[in-house]
């Protein structure tokens, strides 16, 4: 060693005290301003307005689009599930609708079920199809899911297709409107004075059920211990292994969780459109849910709603557009990928006005004593290393390493141990 | 039983082997794509719809011009279409795969099927939905070899489709450039660092992909003699399964699993009727997939992290 000194200072320069924090953390905004709060109430808001409508306009025609629109909000809901939270690419999700919409009409039009006896088997009739598909492909690469699920829609559509009991090409019709314990939608209702057709009790039902229920249920399951088993399996699926999480049946009950929504979603639809068939249900519509929770955001509940509705009224508001509609989504999906691809509401966007914050003290570095100090003091050690190297003839190897230790001023002392 | 064996079965093997033939010719490209950058190309299938249509227009203005196709003309106008269905599948690439490169796969996936999406109706746009009818057909007189029914088109069509997996196998076997696509196969940041223009490579392997499946498509067209803007899903997802049955990522296994593939659906129409065949053959791809993912020839799966 060149020079005895130079360790006992260095020493000392790395016994510098852990830093204050330059700024604290400014307090979010609280009470209603609060985001999630807001965007809760502003949920329940829009819920409200949902329930109330029908007393404003009560249009057959806003009444049905609307209808179908809640619906493929749920259809939409269950697919995020399966893409949005679980990182799946489900190419074939329309299948389970299919087999949720087929199960309630053959058992309401052929056994006489009331629609509401149908749903333990729907629902039955989902989980098992969601092991049959997601038990053998889960376990491999997700790519290989993609094209799987592909496969199996084309599989449900054809079956259908070729089955005597789903109807053969002309499918199901005649299905029957809900009915709760001998009161059918059909009777309609007379509240208030006002009489409620059967129609605005279904879509009374469906705003019920698709939104307050199955949409407020699939937010909340994603923020549950499932929920961020989901996500972490999607981040990172081999870091999330080694937490503990099982990977394969993480994705699993994601998948049958996402086909029990897409199947309850399809008696919901069967029940709208009161005749199902298997055109109903082909590839295009399974990209079309898929446009609307990537469009949307993956994984977030605002987008994922506001795709679902663009993508099912779009038809409706771009009549004379209707043409290109097509075209114009694969083009958006391959921009949305390429430019945006969290989607038009990302999971983790926060309005605005809402993350408004009073403004923080800007800190200066220089005005920072201990780095002022240490600075200083790097300097002066450096500015005595030269005047020594300038008179010794050999100087060790290890020191100009030593110095940029110094002269660095890492937090870390480990660094400087590391160059010493 | 015996006239089964007597009327039935050279008759299946044949349908079999020449349906096989088309499957294989589209599932090299899916094959080698995945085999290179590890990608589902879903609009694959759709490059194969894309050729048949761009073979549609050319051909067309050639009866136009000369009054009559042949068979000649008919090459000519296959190499005009690979060429141009290769530029095709180079631009996507570039477009909206090369952005994304980084990307995590879910996002990718879906830009393909975006891709795939934009081709269809894009072509629909143009075209129409309904069937259009190819200008030109093969036609040519069958005969009987060991109790199958065999036509020349038949041959002819096989024969091209022979070579062009010939040719394939021997320039990615054989040459230069063949040699940088396996090795990028093997490990792109290794064959980056050997000097191996990685871009470049890849843009090969989509214009060879793209050029195969546009011949596919056209062989299709002069076929069949229908063909509509949605031609490309079906056969995409099959050349998948029959990519899969041989072994992803290998070019032999694509080819076998092609012909396997067509063979198992030959039969397996005979055995339940032909309008399960999609439902048996998804059937086998899941089947498969849940029995031996890697495939006939693949051996090995790296899970590339």
């Amino acid at each position: 060693m060149a020079d005895k000194n130079l360790l006992p200072r260095l020493d000392r320069l790395t016994r510098i005290t852990a830093p204050q924090p330059l700024f604290s953390r400014p307090r979010p905004l609280s009470g209603l301003l609060a985001p999630q709060r807001f965007m809760g109430l502003l949920g329940l808001a829009l819920f409200i307005g949902a329930l109330v409508l029908p007393f404003i306009t009560a249009s057959p025609y806003i009444i049905s689009i609307l209808t179908s629109a809640f619906i493929y909000v749920m259809i939409a809901m269950g697919l995020n599930v399966v893409v949005g939270y679980a990182g799946l690419l489900d190419l074939g999700y329309i299948a389970f609708v299919a087999v949720g919409a087929y199960t309630s009409g053959i058992l309401s039009t052929t056994l006489g079920f009331t629609m509401l006896e149908t749903i333990p088997f729907v629902v039955l009739a989902c989980i098992l199809a969601g092991i049959v598909i997601g038990g053998p492909t889960l376990r491999l690469r997700s790519d290989y899911l993609a094209i799987v699920t592909l496969g199996f829609g084309e599989i449900i559509r054809i079956t259908a297709t070729n089955l005597s009991i789903t109807g053969g090409a002309s499918g199901i019709h005649g299905i029957p409107t809900w009915s709760f314990f001998g009161w059918s939608f059909a009777d309609g209702a007379d509240l208030f004075g006002i009489h409620f057709n059967a129609k605005i009790l279904f879509y009374f039902f469906v705003v019920i059920v698709a939104l307050g229920l199955a949409t407020v249920g699939a937010a909340r399951l994603a923020n549950g211990k499932l929920g961020r088993a989901w996500k972490s399996v999607r981040d990172d699926e081999d870091a999330s292994e080694a937490m503990g999480i099982n990977g394969y049946t993480a994705k699993l009950s994601a998948y049958i969780i996402g086909a029990v929504w897409g199947g309850v979603a399809g008696s919901l639809l069967a029940t709208h459109l009161s005749a199902i068939s298997p055109p109903s249900f082909e590839f295009l519509y399974s990209a079309l849910i898929l446009m609307a929770v990537v469009l949307g955001g993956m994984g977030s509940t605002p987008g994922v709603i506001i795709g679902a509705l663009f993508v099912s009224l779009a038809p409706e508001l771009l009549r004379e557009f209707s043409e290109w509609r097509y075209l114009l989504f694969g083009v958006l999906l391959v921009v949305v990928m390429i430019f945006r691809p969290a989607g038009l509401w990302p999971a983790n966007f926060v309005l605005p006005f809402l993350k408004r914050r009073p403004a923080a003290e800007p800190v200066s570095t220089t005005n920072i004593p201990w780095a002022q100090q240490a600075k200083e003091e790097a300097e002066a050690e450096q500015e005595e290393i030269e005047r020594m190297s300038a008179v010794t003839s050999t100087v060790p190897d290890s020191i100009p390493d030593a110095v940029a230790g110094v002269n660095a001023i890492s937090d870390n002392p480990a660094d400087q141990e590391e160059n010493r | 039983m015996t006239e089964f064996f007597s009327d039935q079965l050279f008759q299946l093997i044949w349908n079999g082997l020449f349906v096989g033939s088309f499957y294989a010719l589209v599932a090299l490209g899916y094959s080698m794509v995945y085999g290179i950058i590890k990608l589902l190309n879903f609009a694959h299938g759709d490059i194969y719809m894309l050729g048949s249509f761009i073979a549609f227009v050319i051909l067309g203005g050639a009866v136009g011009l000369f009054g009559v196709a042949s068979l000649p003309i008919l090459l000519i106008v296959l190499l005009i279409t690979m060429l141009l269905t290769g530029a095709f599948g180079v631009l996507i690439e570039k477009v909206a795969y090369r952005p994304l490169r980084s990307s995590p796969r879910l996002a990718v996936l879906i830009t393909a099927v975006g891709v795939s999406f934009t081709i269809e109706y894009g072509v629909r746009q143009i075209f129409g939905a309904d069937p259009q009818v190819f200008p030109f057909r093969l036609s040519g007189e069958a005969f009987n070899f060991l109790g199958a029914r065999i036509s020349t088109p038949q041959i002819v069509l096989m024969v091209i489709a022979g070579l062009l997996m010939w040719v394939l196998q021997s320039y990615i076997m054989r040459s230069r450039e063949g040699r940088a696509m396996r090795a990028i196969a093997l490990d792109p940041r290794a064959s980056l660092l050997m000097g191996v223009n990685v871009d470049r490579v890849i843009s090969r392997t989509f214009f060879i992909g793209s050029a195969l499946a546009g011949a596919a498509g056209v062989m299709a067209g002069t076929y069949y003699g229908s063909i509509d803007f949605l031609m490309g899903f079906t056969i995409g997802l099959k050349a998948f399964t029959a990519a899969v049955i041989g072994g992803i990522g290998n070019m032999q296994g694509a080819m076998l699993g092609g012909l396997v593939l067509g063979l198992l659906e030959s039969f397996g129409t005979f055995a339940l009727g032909g309008e399960w065949r999609d439902v048996f053959t998804f059937g086998c791809l899941i089947l498969f997939l849940s029995i031996r993912p890697t495939g006939i020839l693949g051996s090995r799966v790296v899970e590339r992290m």
